[in-house]
């Protein structure tokens, strides 16, 4: 959790930011790259089945939470941010906090595969899968909501070496050596 | 079928990725439960619950790689100041690391 909260997924995290739907953004993908997304999704769903079917549920269970759309949708990502006329380390950051709400996602995601786990053989599935998919929503927006304020506790609790400490043990190394050269 | 239902899933909820603001909480639906909801689905129906639900165990093993990958992928762009290409790319690696492991020591024989 504090690796959660101070590590790569609290640092670009913000605290208090509203979520809204903006249709607008749907103009900034070409149908070129939402059938490239639809024709990834279908593959990797394919080979999903094919892997099961030739090693079995054990290993290709392993492949349903496989990444594969993920680099396809950050390069997409990055080049957006690039033709707003962001410089490369904005578009870098974009992606960066795209794949921070991925973590978050993906502790949602190993929740809901142990719903379907525990619950697939006792009730139908027609009520598991949309239950767990509801879980896997609410994890995800429930940690969105709480890591980032975590994140800032954490920060004033126990601060991290910042800068400015650093350059000041710095400087008092270097008068520390001065004092023993004379 | 299969692939129909697998790509429609994915351009569905990266459709709700791509409308929702800010990026941090839209990262949520690159993480959508969207392939494994079209192969369970099929899975229900063509080899029944119990095949299934094999199958949702060891996908506990792929989600916690997919956490780490996430955050591997996360820190290389930040600290790494790699390309999104490079870095989701070579933290694929870590993917499957990490899906193997826990699946080997827990999954395998459970």
């Amino acid at each position: 959790m504090v690796w959660f909260g101070r590590g790569p997924v609290g640092d670009v995290l913000e605290v208090g930011v509203k979520v809204e739907v903006d249709i607008a953004a749907l103009g900034e993908s070409t149908w070129r790259e939402y059938l490239v997304r639809f024709i990834f999704g279908g593959i990797i769903t394919a080979v999903t089945g094919l892997i099961a079917k030739r090693y079995g549920p054990e290993i290709g269970g392993i492949f349903l939470a496989f990444p594969a759309i993920f680099p396809a949708a950050a390069t997409l990502l990055e080049k957006h941010e690039k033709q707003k006329e962001r410089s490369d380390t904005k578009a870098r950051r974009a992606v960066a906090v795209d794949a921070a709400g991925a973590v978050l996602g993906a502790v949602g995601l190993t929740v809901f595969a142990f719903v379907v786990w525990l619950w697939l053989p006792r009730h139908a599935a027609a009520a598991v899968l949309p239950a767990a998919t509801a879980t896997w929503f609410l994890v995800g927006a429930a940690l969105w909501i709480v890591l980032p304020k975590l994140s800032e506790r954490l920060r004033t609790i126990v601060p991290r070496h910042s800068a400015a400490m650093v350059s000041e043990r710095h400087l008092h190394a270097r008068s520390r050596n001065r004092r023993a050269d004379e | 079928m299969r692939a129909v239902l697998g790509g429609t899933l994915v351009s569905a909820f990266a459709v709700l990725g791509d409308v929702l603001k800010p990026k941090s909480f839209a990262g949520l639906f690159a993480a959508a439960p969207s392939v494994a909801l079209a192969t369970l689905s099929l899975a229900v129906i063509d080899r029944g619950t119990g095949y299934a639900s094999i199958e949702a165990r060891s996908m506990v093993a792929g989600a916690v790689a997919f956490c780490i990958y996430a955050a591997v992928t996360t820190r290389l762009l930040i600290r790494g100041k790699l390309s999104a290409l490079l870095a989701t790319g070579m933290s694929l690696l870590v993917w499957f690391g990490s899906a193997a492991a826990p699946w080997a020591m827990f999954l395998r024989s459970a």
